[in-house]
C-alpha cells in the first residue's frame, strides 16, 4: 500500500524527513547537539571508570557507567552536554555515573565563578538512583541538585527530558531545578514510575498499563501545558538543537521555577486529590501564568 | 556474571581504537584497543554463565576474517550470538576506517 497518495501523505513525509533524537544513544545525542565537528569526550569508555559495586553483585558494567561527558560548543561557545544512556541500568545514577555528573557541573561552576562561563546541557533519561548503590548514589544525586542551584545564578542549565525512559526519582528532582527544561510528546517526568505507584498503593489507584492516560498525567504535552516545562518540541534533532540554543541565546530566567515557591504552594493547596484529573490540572495551572517565555 | 578470556594470532596492528554498542537489554558493548606484538587477546564479561562454548565458536568464526593485533573487550547483557557477530563487525569497520 502507498501512503504518498493518501491524504496522510504530507504527514508521513514530514515524520520521515525528521531525524529522531530518541533514538540515538546518549553519544550520538551529545554528539547531535554541539556545534559540528565540536564534540570531544572527558572520561570516555577507555578510562574505564566504571561502577566498583555492580560486580559484587553480579552485574556486568558499562566502561563509562551510562554518563557521556561530551565538551564542545554551542554557537560558537563553549558548551558541556551531559547524556544519560537509557540502554544501561535504566539510566539509573550510581556512584561513578553520578559523580560523573556533579563533578563536571563542579568544574563549570569554578569556570563561571573565574568568568569563562560554558554552557550546560543535561540529557535526562533516567529512573533515578542506582537501586544497586543505593546511598552513594543517592548521595551524587544530592551533589548534582546542589551543583545545578550553584551553576544556575551564573548561567542557564539546561535540561532535556527526551524519551523513551522519561525522568523519574530524585533526577526529577533536579530536572526541576534546572533553569529551563524541554520535553517531547514522547518524555515522561515524575517523581515515582507509574508501575512503583501501582504496586506501592494498587491498581485502582493507578494503571500502570494504561498508556495515554499515564502520558496525559506525567507526558510532555501535560507537563508543558501545567508550566513545569518551559519547551515542547517535536522528536527532531534540528528542533531540539535549535530550541537548546534559543534558551542559552535567551539568557538566565529572571526567576527559576524552583524560587516561585509561594506560587506553587498556593496552587498546590487548591487541588483536591480525590477530583483532581489531568484537565482540572490545565486550568489551575494556567489561572495566573505560572510562566513566560523569555 | 561470567568472565572468559581468549587469545588468538594475529598478522599486523589494528589502526585504532574503537567502541561500539551500549551493555543494554539483548546488546553488549565491544572495546577494541590496538595491541602491541603480533596477538589479539579477548576479554568478555557476560551477564549469562555458561555459554563458554558458543562464545568460542564465534570468536572462532570472527577472527578467521580479522588479524589485528588488539584486546578487546566485551561487557555483554545476554546478546545473541547473532547480535555479537554485528557489533564486532561494526567494531572493527570503526577501528579501520
Amino acid at each position: 500500500m502507498s501512503h504518498s497518495e493518501s491524504s496522510h501523505g504530507a504527514a508521513y513525509e514530514a515524520i520521515l524527513a525528521r531525524r529522531s533524537f530518541i533514538e540515538l544513544g546518549a553519544r550520538e545525542r551529545a554528539r547531535a547537539l554541539l556545534d559540528a565537528g565540536s564534540f570531544r569526550e572527558l572520561l570516555g569508555p577507555f578510562d574505564h571508570l566504571e561502577s566498583p559495586w555492580l560486580p559484587l553483585q553480579g552485574i556486568v558494567c558499562q566502561a563509562d557507567d551510562g554518563v557521556v561527558i561530551a565538551k564542545g560548543a554551542l554557537d560558537g561557545e563553549p558548551a558541556v552536554v551531559l547524556a544519560i544512556e537509557s540502554a544501561f541500568q535504566g539510566g539509573s545514577i550510581g556512584e561513578v555515573s553520578g559523580a560523573k555528573i556533579a563533578a563536571t557541573l563542579e568544574l563549570l561552576l569554578g569556570e563561571a565563578e573565574a568568568g569563562r562561563p560554558v554552557r550546560p546541557v543535561i540529557l535526562f533519561e533516567t529512573g533515578g538512583v542506582r537501586l544497586q548503590e543505593a546511598n552513594l548514589g543517592l548521595a551524587a544525586i544530592a551533589e548534582i541538585q546542589a551543583a545545578i542551584v550553584a551553576l544556575r545564578r551564573h548561567v542557564p542549565v539546561v535540561g532535556v527530558i527526551a524519551g523513551m525512559v522519561g525522568c523519574f526519582g530524585g533526577m526529577s528532582l533536579a530536572a526541576a531545578l534546572c533553569s529551563y527544561l524541554i520535553m517531547t510528546k514522547q518524555g515522561r517526568l515524575g517523581m515515582n514510575g507509574p508501575e512503583v505507584i501501582e504496586q506501592e498503593a494498587g491498581i485502582e489507584e493507578l494503571n500502570a498499563s494504561d498508556r495515554r492516560l499515564i502520558w496525559s498525567l506525567i507526558g510532555g504535552e501535560q507537563r508543558a501545558a501545567t508550566g513545569m516545562v518551559d519547551v515542547l518540541v517535536e522528536d527532531d534533532v534540528e528542533q531540539l538543537a535549535a530550541s537548546v540554543r534559543e534558551l542559552f541565546a535567551a539568557g538566565r530566567p529572571a526567576q527559576a521555577r524552583s524560587e516561585r515557591i509561594a506560587h506553587y504552594l498556593s496552587l498546590l493547596a487548591r487541588v483536591d486529590p480525590a477530583t483532581i484529573d489531568a484537565a482540572a490540572m490545565r486550568q489551575l495551572y494556567n489561572e495566573e501564568p505560572s510562566w513566560t517565555m523569555p | 556474571m561470567e568472565q572468559l578470556t581468549f587469545a588468538y594470532p594475529a598478522s599486523r596492528p589494528a589502526r585504532q581504537r574503537a567502541h561500539v554498542g551500549v551493555v543494554g537489554s539483548g546488546d553488549l558493548e565491544v572495546l577494541l584497543s590496538p595491541l602491541p606484538g603480533l596477538q589479539a587477546e579477548v576479554v568478555i564479561r557476560t551477564s549469562v554463565d555458561g555459554y563458554g562454548p558458543i562464545w568460542k565458536s564465534v570468536l572462532d568464526r570472527f577472527f578467521t576474517r580479522y588479524d589485528g593485533a588488539a584486546r578487546i573487550e566485551i561487557n555483554d547483557f545476554g546478546a545473541t550470538p547473532g547480535v555479537v557477530a554485528l557489533r564486532l563487525a561494526e567494531a572493527v569497520e570503526v577501528s579501520e576506517s
